[in-house]
């Protein structure tokens, strides 16, 4: 009687959020599910089931493996330049001015520095992609382009050459990342004991020395996370490709990724069955990044 | 057509609605609720519902006066005032009393595509924008409401001649999707390359007829550091796919789109088509700058009114869409393609004449009936003169625009639609048809233009991919022979 009144409680806080969840949540997994094994066409009443061909046609689907491959460098450069420039500027922010007074300082005028680092990640990212198509505008207007023309160079192309679109594009995904993880990892390096730095400090340790051998190795988890958080980003992108560099991926599909394909193919081409079926590839795929990131770096914490 | 005026706002705004909406893994599963209310069950019988016609020739659809009706405008570069302020208050003239629900999205299909599959259908849809719905999927589906009455009711203005005999028979044409009268083609546009009138008149240069006389002209305008040619990469591209399109059928005639529109084989890779490809990529190479891969429609026709391009393949709308920015010395005026082989199937002054802006009837709606007067309100002398009026673009109806003023550069067209009498380029379908194989075009002919494949390889690509349309069975095919 007890337990059940326990569990009446408990289940009765429970039931709305359970509720919302698999309306919202759930249920539209599953029907993605359901519809990637159809034809359907998003306006047909009659919906045929034709079991695997859309997995089938997904493997000779040559936009389908230019966009796994973009999502494969973005997995690659994108947590990586992220990670490697917030722990860096995390580090200067908190720890960089060295010892003095009382314990472990930040460079001078880091909280400055800390609010100008988090701006990006305050503007929309429609914003931000309108801000870069100005910065990136081909001709001597573009902000970019404009600097390099007082130096009588001539105007790059930033999102209209295949080989650099795609790069550009990952520019400003940094740019605009960075600043979260500075403020993520300043959080995990405050909350590192100061005694150890003051410790290794007294034994010698340079900067460099402290960042590899007490910083880095306390932030693991932080940095794990962001880790993850990043890798989950490099298969969206979405709504910054769309407005840099087109509704295809432009030019020549260099800059695909699989949301812009899913959408083009569901609401452009009216196959949704096979949108769907791009969809669910799109779900295991980040649900193995997100289990392998987590199995392979889930080592034991280092206890100092 | 779907790209009046600012596409740049519009595309804004629906990434911005994008961005809420597919974030992350769950992209793909948007569409996914649509499932609910289907499943099993047979489609509906009739794909278009006929409303019979009824004897009062001043009520020929025999609509209830006390029915609300619904209309749904798309809000580009056309706005919605012509709907709210001209064509709603007719019918309220027609029908004292009469509620009408008015609505303005830029998000046709994302609206009412799960309105029309719900059976909460809209009367009056203006099927237009980027978003607009596959009306040969609406019509498998008997959403779309037979206009063949609408046709062959007397017209407003004269009781005495159907509505058929009072428009430009491009409609007629148009109105046909997989075989029944389904669609009203409203505006009626004229394409080929726009000039600066007053630029050319200043200069002393003529209008070249032929292309040794364009790419002289170029040579002139180059050492003036002016471009002879620009279109936009980003947004834009399809205008140049267009003026490719255009220029084949110039030089082998409408039956080269024709093929093209029907999925013919090897209807990409024939003659015209290589060479209209070609002669274009030979211009932007020698007279073109690569920049403008990255700019978009506005940007560039903001550097055509800086006099910095000379000639820009765009619609007769551009006028109207640039009218805030037009300086003093700017006059647009239309020039025809020009001469390519010197047999060209059609001469010197052909155009491209075109109707469009998709207007439909929903056949499930609460009021077909009044859906069906409203468009035949719209195609009344006085519907039509007072669009022309608020927007600037010319209707299908006949005659309707006489005694207004038109902007210099729709008075060109109509000069230039006159000079070229029969020889008027036909518009491509499979626009609307492969939409698919359009966007790729509209992909490649940027790739062919800026050099990195041949002429040779663009065709050759279109071709594999117009095969796979044609071998995909989940695409209904269209044909045309005219």
């Amino acid at each position: 009687m007890e337990r059940l009144r326990t569990y009446g409680f408990v289940a009765g806080f429970l039931a709305v959020p359970l509720t919302l969840y698999t309306v919202f949540v759930i249920s539209p997994y599953a029907q993605a599910f359901q519809l990637s094994l159809t034809n359907w066409n998003g306006y047909s009443s009659i919906v045929q089931y034709v079991g695997l061909d859309n997995f089938g046609r997904l493997l000779t689907d040559e936009v389908f493996w230019r966009a796994l491959r973009n999502h494969g460098l973005l997995l690659l450069v994108l947590p990586l330049v992220t990670i490697v420039i917030a722990l860096f500027l995390a580090f200067l922010l908190n720890l960089g001015g060295g010892t003095r007074g009382d314990g472990m300082r930040g460079v001078w005028g880091s909280a400055f520095y800390r609010v100008v680092f988090f701006f990006p990640q305050v503007l929309a990212v429609a914003v931000v992609g309108v801000l870069f198509q100005a910065v990136y505008r081909p001709d001597e207007d573009g902000v970019v382009n404009g600097v390099l023309a007082r130096f009588g160079l001539e105007p790059v192309g930033w999102l209209i050459e295949p080989d650099l679109a795609l790069w550009s594009i990952i520019a400003v995904m940094v740019w605009q990342g960075v600043g979260f993880y500075v403020v993520l990892f300043s959080a995990g390096m405050a909350a590192i004991p100061k005694d150890y730095f003051e410790a290794a400090a007294l034994d010698g340790a340079g900067r460099v020395r402290l960042f590899f051998s007490i910083t880095l190795p306390l932030l693991r988890d932080t940095v794990r996370v962001g880790w993850i958080y990043l890798g989950i980003a490099a298969f969206d992108g979405f709504a910054l490709v769309q407005v840099l560099a087109g509704d295809k991926g432009e030019p020549d599909r260099a800059t695909t990724i699989l949301p812009i394909t899913i959408y083009n193919t569901a609401f452009s081409y009216q196959k949704v069955g096979y949108a769907s079926a791009m969809g669910v590839a799109l779900f295991f795929l980040t649900v193995t990044f997100a289990v392998l990131t987590l199995r392979t770096t889930g080592r034991e914490r280092v206890e100092p | 057509m779907t790209h009046p005026g600012d596409i740049t706002r519009r595309q804004l705004m629906r990434r911005i609605a994008m961005t809420a909406l597919a974030a992350g893994p769950g992209a793909g599963l948007l569409a996914a609720c649509a499932t609910a209310g289907t499943g099993a069950g047979a489609p509906l019988a009739s794909p278009a519902a006929s409303l019979p016609a009824s004897a009062n020739p001043a009520n020929p659809f025999g609509v209830d006066a006390a029915k609300p009706l619904e209309v749904v405008i798309f809000s580009g570069g056309y706005g919605d005032a012509y709907a709210r302020t001209v064509h709603e208050e007719l019918y309220k003239k027609e029908f004292p009393g009469v509620t009408i629900k008015h609505t303005a999205t830029q998000e046709i299909g994302t609206q009412l595509r799960p309105r029309l599959i719900g059976g909460d259908a809209p009367d009056v849809i203006n099927n237009s924008g980027p978003k607009s719905m596959d009306l040969a999927a609406l019509a498998a589906e008997g959403h779309l409401a037979d206009l063949a009455p609408l046709f062959d009711a007397p017209s407003i203005d004269d009781p005495a001649r159907k509505v058929r005999d009072t428009v430009t028979p491009a409609v007629l044409d148009n109105a046909l999707v997989t075989g029944k009268d389904l669609v009203l083609n409203y505006t009626v546009s004229h394409r080929a390359l726009w000039y600066n009138a007053k630029l050319f008149a200043a200069k002393g240069w003529k209008v070249p007829e032929t292309w040794q006389e364009f790419t002289a002209l170029g040579e002139t305008a180059k050492g003036e550091g002016v471009l002879l040619f620009a279109y936009p990469g980003q947004k834009g591209p399809y205008y140049q796919l267009w003026n490719v399109l255009y220029t084949a059928a110039k030089i082998g005639g409408n039956q080269v789109i024709l093929d093209i529109d029907n999925l013919v084989d090897n209807a990409w890779t024939a003659g015209p088509m290589k060479r209209a490809v070609t002669v274009w990529a030979e211009v932007q190479a020698t007279y073109g700058d690569k920049a403008y891969f990255g700019l978009d429609h506005t940007q560039t026709q903001i550097k055509q009114l800086q006099n910095k391009v000379l000639f820009y393949p765009v619609g007769s709308w551009v006028e109207n869409e640039m009218a805030k920015d037009t300086p003093e010395d700017f006059e647009y005026a239309i020039a025809p393609i020009p001469e390519v082989t010197g047999s060209d199937a059609m001469p010197y002054g052909a155009i491209q004449v075109g109707v469009g802006e998709n207007f439909v009837v929903a056949a499930k709606g609460r009021n077909p009936q009044g859906g069906l007067e409203y468009l035949r309100l719209m195609l009344s002398k006085e519907g039509a003169r007072r669009f022309t009026e608020l927007t600037k673009n010319v209707t299908v109806v006949n005659g309707a625009a006489e005694g207004v003023d038109l902007p210099a550069g729709l008075k060109s067209a109509a000069r230039a639609q006159d000079r070229a009498g029969q020889n008027i380029i036909t518009e491509a379908r499979f626009e609307g048809w492969y939409k698919e194989l359009f966007d790729y075009g509209t992909e490649q002919i940027n790739v062919v233009m800026a050099g990195r494949i041949t002429p040779d390889e663009f065709c050759a690509r279109m071709q594999k991919k117009a095969d796979d349309v044609k071998k995909d069975d989940s695409v209904t095919k269209q044909t045309r022979n005219r």
